[in-house]
């Protein structure tokens, strides 16, 4: 019989009762992975998009060429702003469970990301962030009441009460509006770098996406634009292995990695430990410098794990086993950086106790705030004028008319 | 006054802004060294540098996500899609994006993108060189659409959409870029130097978006058209001998109701026409306002002329095209309704 051609269908490494596998991840042993110039040239760095940079070892220390050398004090504002963002997730998911907000998205098990990354950069750096990146909000020093506001969809909405909870957007934070359609933001981003190097400026651009949204077309757009014109930009795809219910090889991750996709698109692929505070703090660095030294972009794949339901709306337990998390071979990045710090002598179980009963404090206290402004169904409500506004830089005729409209139907 | 085709009309008004805003850029797939394939912006590379005129790979949604990024940025893109048939790949980033972003942001953040593009048929392009998808972006709210009708307006349009902080989808009949065309194909080709439209003052002017023309005016019939149909309309009420009064609409979003609505209400009828297709085309909303506002004035129903509902067919052009002896129908149904 000769040989026929076969469908291939992705086949996750274990499902609900089943123990967690994850045997298919490849990864570098801590302090492994060579570090290039950031000049070199693409072709002599593509070992970065196949192996895993990796700085913390498991006894908690920094090890080989890309240890970022970060002084005590900086590891722990690092620790803050993570522990802070998983506090934070986890009182606004109380509070969407107690209908208080009606969605929300946690991003429990991945906050390195964001948190290592946003401290790596310049303030002048803009941050083009999807759903899942709320620690760059907590580095750029965000009020939490104004998020909360957002949240709640009230009378301090910064979003005037247009979009779903958690699309924020900071203009003098310079941190670019989250639309809520998956991979929009890359081409953006591209785009913005470009005026940059337009104008002259050396401020760059920086954008994430998920694994998932990796199959979007603009994705390739993004990619196509950055390594044409070399534009000054990091484009971030954090893999926490699953889109919703669909794992990452239904993303393309089964055959190659994702960071492989730079060298495929002549540019810069690096593959890191996403939940290694000092391994993402380093390839940030190393790709901002290049970036902003006119060398090009580069495309950096965080190897994480989405601890958490995709959203509130989701329940991982009817697609993946329970205890998934736990078992994850690269750990929690709160605890490892924690341990960073406590092998360093620079921090201690009492300290962060004491940590995150401050921390939960002013969560809790912002949270008292922000629902004196009303929430979507109770309190004080926006003006509902506002609807009509911002359609247009000038509100046309035709919305003059409608909000007129509205007032005789509705009254009020 | 100097005489100018459309394509050197629209070519001015990108050379002045240009010169005059240091940040406005222009992109798209051949705009560059070639000048664009309808030469749109021939020269305009040479005379500014290849960073504020730039060639693009032939992807229209990094195009426009691009443009969008660089708005927020501080600049002014100009984008060029090649045909308005090429423009849906960009219709995510245009819709989602372009469209909603001051919305979803406040007024935060916003991109004032200018988006050309090259549309409907008449010159042999098939259906997928002759569309005519204007209705489709009217339809999407935060997004202005306009379409110029004569080198003049091309011009005066196109700087005030370069100018204006709202995104603009700015179409550009391509059947007229080098004269106007009443409809017939086996007449010789007219130039835009015997037409008056086709004198154009070298320098800065704009015409303002949202203000329709009454190109001819008259008192039996109100014809709302636009683009190439404004001449088609043109030699269909005249081989009728009927004074009609033509109004060329310009801009589609935000709509001039009430320079359509006062001429249909002084007329009494009204016969819509248009190149695109008629099933949900921008003639069904230009119908249901007329009716709304003018429905006590009205001797007839409000007559329809438009692309019959099929793609564009290469070898029936003329027959696809709603051409003068079609609206010639039209204007006598909408006159002899008692």
């Amino acid at each position: 019989m000769p040989r026929r051609s076969r469908l291939h269908i992705p086949q996750h490494h274990s499902r609900p009762g089943e123990e967690p596998d994850f045997s298919y991840l490849e990864t570098s042993p801590a302090g492994a992975v060579r570090r290039p110039d950031v000049n070199a040239r693409v072709r002599d760095i593509s070992h970065l998009s196949v192996e895993m940079v990796r700085v913390l070892d498991d006894e908690h220390r920094p090890v080989g060429p890309w240890n970022p050398h970060l002084d005590p004090p900086e590891l722990q504002v690092g620790l803050r702003h993570m522990v802070l963002t998983r506090i934070f997730d986890e009182r606004m998911q109380r509070a969407q469970r107690a209908g208080k907000i009606s969605f929300y998205m946690r991003s429990y098990g991945e906050e390195a990301v964001s948190v290592a990354q946003g401290m790596a950069l310049r303030p002048g750096d803009m941050l083009f962030p999807s759903y899942r990146n709320q620690g760059l909000y907590m580095v750029r020093g965000k009020p939490l009441v104004e998020l909360m506001c957002q949240l709640l969809s009230n009378t301090r909405d910064m979003c005037k009460g247009r979009q779903l909870p958690v699309m924020y957007h900071w203009a003098s934070g310079r941190i670019f509006s989250i639309s809520g359609n998956l991979t929009t933001q890359f081409p953006q981003a591209v785009g913005w770098a470009m005026a940059a190097a337009i104008k002259g400026e050396d401020d760059i651009a920086v954008s994430w996406i998920g694994e998932g949204s990796s199959a979007e077309a603009d994705f390739h757009h993004a990619m196509l634009f950055a390594s044409v014109y070399q534009a000054p930009v990091i484009l971030n795809v954090v893999n926490n292995q699953w889109a919703i219910s669909t794992f990452q090889g239904f993303a393309g991750g089964e055959q190659r990695s994702f960071a492989a996709r730079g060298p495929g698109y002549g540019m810069a692929g690096v593959r890191v430990d996403g939940n290694d505070f000092l391994a993402v703090y380093a390839v940030t660095q190393w790709a901002a410098e290049r970036a902003r030294t006119g060398a090009g972009p580069t495309l950096i794949e965080h190897v994480t794990y989405r601890g958490a339901a995709h959203s509130t709306s989701d329940d991982p337990s009817r697609y993946r086993p329970k205890d998934d998390y736990e078992k994850w071979p690269l750990g929690d990045p709160v605890e490892r950086l924690k341990g960073h710090l406590i092998s360093l002598g620079e921090w201690s179980e009492e300290r962060h106790a004491a940590l995150v009963a401050e921390l939960e404090q002013h969560v809790n206290e912002s949270w008292k705030e922000s629902v004196q402004y009303g929430a979507l169904n109770e309190g004080p409500r926006l003006n509902r004028d506002l609807m009509f506004e911002d359609v247009f830089k000038e509100v046309p005729e035709h919305l003059k008319r409608q909000r007129e409209q509205l007032r005789a139907e509705l009254g009020g | 006054m100097p005489q100018m085709n459309m394509i050197q009309a629209l070519n001015s008004a990108m050379d002045i802004m240009l010169a005059r805003d240091p940040n406005v850029v222009i992109l798209g797939e051949d705009v560059g060294f070639f000048g664009g394939v309808f030469r749109v912006t021939d020269g305009l590379q040479r005379k500014y540098g290849e960073h504020r005129v730039l060639d693009t790979p032939i992807a229209e949604g990094a195009i426009v996500g691009a443009a969008i990024g660089m708005g927020v940025n501080g600049l002014r893109p100009v984008t060029e899609v090649q045909f308005a048939d090429y423009i849906y790949p960009a219709c995510d980033q245009i819709f989602s994006e372009l469209a909603r972003l001051r919305y979803r942001s406040a007024g935060e953040f916003f991109a004032p993108v200018t988006i050309r593009t090259p549309c409907g048929g008449g010159i042999r392009g098939g259906q997928t060189h002759s569309q005519s998808p204007e209705g489709i972006f009217t339809h999407v709210c935060g997004i202005k659409v306009v379409m110029p009708s004569n080198p003049y307006d091309a011009k005066g349009l196109l700087i005030a959409s370069i100018e204006d902080d709202d995104p603009v989808v700015f179409f550009e009949p391509k059947r007229l870029y080098n004269g106007p065309f009443d409809g017939d194909p086996t007449k010789p080709a007219v130039p835009w130097g015997t037409h008056p439209k086709g004198h154009v003052p070298d320098g800065y002017y704009t015409v303002p978006i949202g203000k329709a023309e009454i190109v001819r005016p008259g008192k039996q019939v109100t014809i709302v058209t636009y683009g190439t149909m404004v001449y088609v309309c043109e030699a269909a009420a005249k081989s009728l001998g009927l004074d009609a009064e033509i109004i060329d609409v310009r801009s589609m979003v935000p709509l001039d109701v009430d320079t359509i609505c006062s001429s249909v209400k002084k007329t009494g009828r009204c016969l819509i026409a248009h190149e695109a297709t008629r099933f949900s085309g921008f003639g069904a909303e230009l119908s249901a306002t007329i009716q709304e506002e003018c429905f006590w004035d009205l001797e007839a129903p409000i007559g329809r002329v438009a692309g019959w509902d099929t793609p564009y067919p290469h070898a029936f052009e003329w027959e696809y095209f709603p051409g003068p002896a079609r609206v010639a129908i039209g204007l006598k149904a909408v006159m002899e309704t008692p």
